[in-house]
């Protein structure tokens, strides 16, 4: 299993430097695809960016580590993100993430052990009509409420 | 590559194909059914409405009939809304199974689907879009093709007048023609701070480099705003187009739109513009024949809102931390790698085209003496009509809550306003009758910012809302300088103290001293501006932070540590329903005996106050 899994991400890497010229500018948008790849940004993605871009890896992890799309650690099979944007703030979205962080008894930013959910604050995914809203792996639910979310909480532990 | 012939072909045969989506009279046979594809309607499925309409038609058999998607209408709150023209037909909070139906009845048998009409505010059944409420009072400039062409085809842009200002401004005007139009309609910079966009121009034209750059911010990162989202997803050509023409003005030819990943649609949307741009020769090389070169690339943010200021957003194009420059040298002497460049907001570039096409004199008749032009707001929080709204500058915040809104919901009182997000101030009540411009809204300690407009009603603890705003600097401060890394925080350690009662008078004044050294010794606008939201809150809302140091009170019932919910024996008419609903069994009394609430016991959810029909309860 690992072994083909290193084989495929190896691809992917291949696959990246051929659509992107080694200019040093092209780094934060070859994170953007190598954390939508993955899911993350192991560390073979680093060291091959490191050494086809020509900066070293501790500017790279300086990068990674700044903003708050790339993540360091695998994310969870599904990824709960409660908007904490000003607009589902004011209609009560941090009485869901409140819920969220008791049933899952991880903080904003974890991942379960299981490797099941991730939940994340996120600021304004520009659903405001929809308010207060969160997503699970994109999917937006809106007008949500304690109540949907255990709900969609059940659902997904049945799974 | 198309010839300036058949550009000109186009828009005049596509210009009479689609006169039906901007007149309701028009001679036509054709019908076109608009599907809102904005964010908010995407989300609500608006991609499954659009795919069911053409299923059913094609199963029907149907012709002559158009199926549409197109950017935001601005009525989130109704979504997903679909349109037909041209009878104008404005249906609201469309479900995908609603789609047989709609064609069954009004396609097939010309009559409306009454239970899917729009109501407005009042009850009154809506006909079409002009007889909203909301829509009375605005006047659409940037706005001015989103909800009435195809984002993703070039043609419906180039129908209405799209690509015309490009050509007016290469083949018969100079570059400090351009240059003096632009200041002398007084357009001013969008994304908040307000300079005045022709001078800008005129100061990146007036350093010499072998090399000058045109960027686009669209690193929308005031949460609540998506004003520039929705111009973007609506009509990306109109952002492009207007680049070229500040290229042209500067002596640039090349661009970056740095646009936030968080906005996956906006992102595919432009990619597909600039795609079709450079198929019919707007973007490349000798655009319109007249040796001018122009190309745009895109580059996308990874979520930090200090990239929304233009140094740092610069860092994060070049590949970097998008850590601050100091200032000066500002970006129009030496921006990217070095480079004079000029940086505007999306919705500047999205009046630039308008002001070229229907002249300086006309746009600055609109707006105050100061402000011209139009503002579009993303109007959200408590109030009815959430949505995107574009006014004249001076139009009151009242007209906007009131008339455009539709007002607070649940009959509730209006409490504040809160605009420019992070970086900006609260409007109480009385200044309701302010009129919107920079200048008055500096005078009031608030600002225009980028467009967020976020209404708060009396449910509402301003302190916890402070604590909110400093919760989101602190975590977005990028660390570069000493007043905002350790300040905010320290701000954020007292605010949190006084929502928990753990605070004291002197706390406040020391909060207030804190605010007033940051805003003077950081280096960039996030750290100039993050004590902004407290200081306005003090400023109107004193009692509130006094009460939460000294009384250990919050009216609100917001703050859990400090508030206390209570039972007006006078009022309970012992009816039990509250003892019913909660949820920790923390209301005592029995019978007809009036009903106490246990102090130790509640935690302040809230639930009794929502239920008991006698308005009973409170703090």
């Amino acid at each position: 299993m690992e072994e083909k899994e290193i084989k495929n991400n190896d691809e992917f890497l291949q696959e990246l430097i051929k659509t992107y010229l080694p200019h040093k500018d092209n780094l934060i948008q070859m994170l953007n695809e190598v954390q939508e790849h993955y899911g993350y940004i192991p560390m073979h993605a680093q060291k091959c960016l490191s050494e086809y871009l020509d900066i070293p890896m501790a500017e790279i992890y300086g990068v990674v580590t700044f903003y708050s799309r790339f993540s360091l650690e695998p994310q969870g099979k599904y990824k709960i993100s409660v908007c904490l944007g000003t607009a589902c703030f004011v209609k009560g979205s941090q009485k869901i993430m409140d819920r969220l962080t008791e049933r899952l008894k991880i903080k904003p930013g974890e991942t379960t052990k299981d490797g099941m959910f991730t939940i994340e604050e996120t600021r304004c995914v520009g659903a405001c009509g929809l308010a207060p809203v969160f997503t699970v792996n994109g999917e937006v639910y809106g007008k949500a409420s304690v109540q949907k979310l255990d709900q969609v909480l059940d659902e997904l532990m049945k799974k | 590559m198309k010839t300036l012939e058949e550009i000109h072909n186009i828009r005049e045969n596509k210009r009479r194909e689609l006169d039906l989506r901007i007149n309701t009279k028009a001679d036509t046979r054709e019908k076109h059914i608009l599907v809102c594809h904005g964010t908010g309607c995407t989300s609500s499925k608006s991609p499954q409405i659009l795919e069911n309409f053409r299923k059913i038609l094609e199963e029907k058999n149907i012709e002559n009939v158009r199926v549409i998607m197109t950017g935001c209408f601005g009525l989130c709150a109704k979504g997903p809304i679909v349109i037909i023209r041209p009878e104008d037909t404005f249906y609201s909070n469309v479900r995908p199974e609603d789609c047989e139906e709609i064609i069954q009845t009004h396609i097939v048998e010309g009559k409306r689907v009454e239970r899917l009409l729009c109501k407005d505010i009042d009850g009154k059944i809506v006909n079409s879009l002009d007889e909203l409420n909301f829509y009375k009072k605005q006047k659409r400039i940037a706005l001015k093709n989103c909800g009435v062409i195809n984002p993703q085809d070039i043609e419906e842009y180039i129908a209405f007048d799209g690509y015309r200002a490009l050509e007016r401004v290469l083949r018969e005007m100079t570059q400090d023609e351009v240059i003096d139009e632009i200041k002398k309609s007084g357009l001013r910079g969008r994304g908040g701070a307000g300079f005045p966009t022709g001078k800008k121009w005129e100061l990146t034209k007036s350093y010499e480099a072998d090399q000058k750059y045109v960027v686009c911010n669209a690193d929308e990162g005031d949460p609540g705003a998506f004003m520039d989202r929705s111009i973007l997803e609506g009509d990306p050509h109109s952002v492009l187009e207007a680049m070229e023409i500040a290229g042209f003005a500067i002596g640039a030819n090349k661009g970056y739109i740095y646009v936030r990943a968080e906005y996956p649609i906006a992102v595919k949307r432009l990619k597909v513009a600039i795609k079709q741009a450079r198929e019919y020769g707007f973007l490349g090389k000798n655009i319109f024949n007249t040796g001018f070169d122009f190309d745009v690339e895109i580059r996308l943010g990874a979520g930090a809102f200090v990239c929304g200021e233009e140094t740092a957003l610069l860092e994060s194009i070049e590949g970097k931390r998008g850590q601050p420059r100091i200032k000066p040298p500002y970006p129009a002497e030496s921006g990217l790698w070095g480079k004079p460049t000029l940086i505007n907001n999306v919705e500047t570039f999205a009046n630039i085209t308008q002001i070229i096409l229907k002249g300086a004199d006309w746009f600055s008749t609109i707006g105050t003496e100061n402000s011209k032009g139009t503002k579009v707001f993303a109007l959200g929080g408590n109030v009815n009509n959430i949505g995107l709204v574009e006014v004249p500058m001076g139009t009151t915040l009242r007209e906007i809550v009131y008339d455009i809104g539709g007002g607070i919901p649940n009959g509730r009182d209006f409490k504040a306003a809160q605009t420019g997000g992070p970086s900006g101030g609260c409007i109480p009540k009385e200044h309701l009758d302010t009129p919107i411009d920079y200048e008055s809204l500096k005078e009031i300690g608030s600002m225009m910012g980028s467009g967020g407009l976020i209404i708060m009603d009396d449910t509402k603890c301003m302190v916890s809302l402070a604590k909110f705003y400093l919760q989101f600097t602190v975590s977005e401060s990028c660390g570069k300088c000493t007043p905002c890394r350790i300040g905010t925080k320290r701000m954020l350690e007292i605010l949190e103290r006084l929502c928990d009662g753990e605070a004291d008078e002197y706390d406040v004044y020391k909060l207030e001293k804190l605010a007033v050294s940051i805003k003077k010794s950081s280096i960039c606008g996030l750290g100039q501006s993050a004590p902004n939201p407290v200081i306005s809150t003090l400023k109107y809302f004193r009692d509130e932070f006094r009460e939460h140091a000294i009384q250990k009170e919050c009216r609100a019932l917001e703050c859990k540590a400090v508030s206390k919910i209570e039972i007006d024996e006078e009022k309970c008419k012992a009816c039990g329903l509250c003892q019913k609903r909660c949820p920790v069994s923390a209301i005592e009394g029995e019978g007809r005996e009036k009903r106490k609430i246990n102090q130790d016991k509640c935690i302040k959810c809230g639930t009794c106050i929502a239920t008991c029909p006698f308005h009973a309860i409170g703090n």
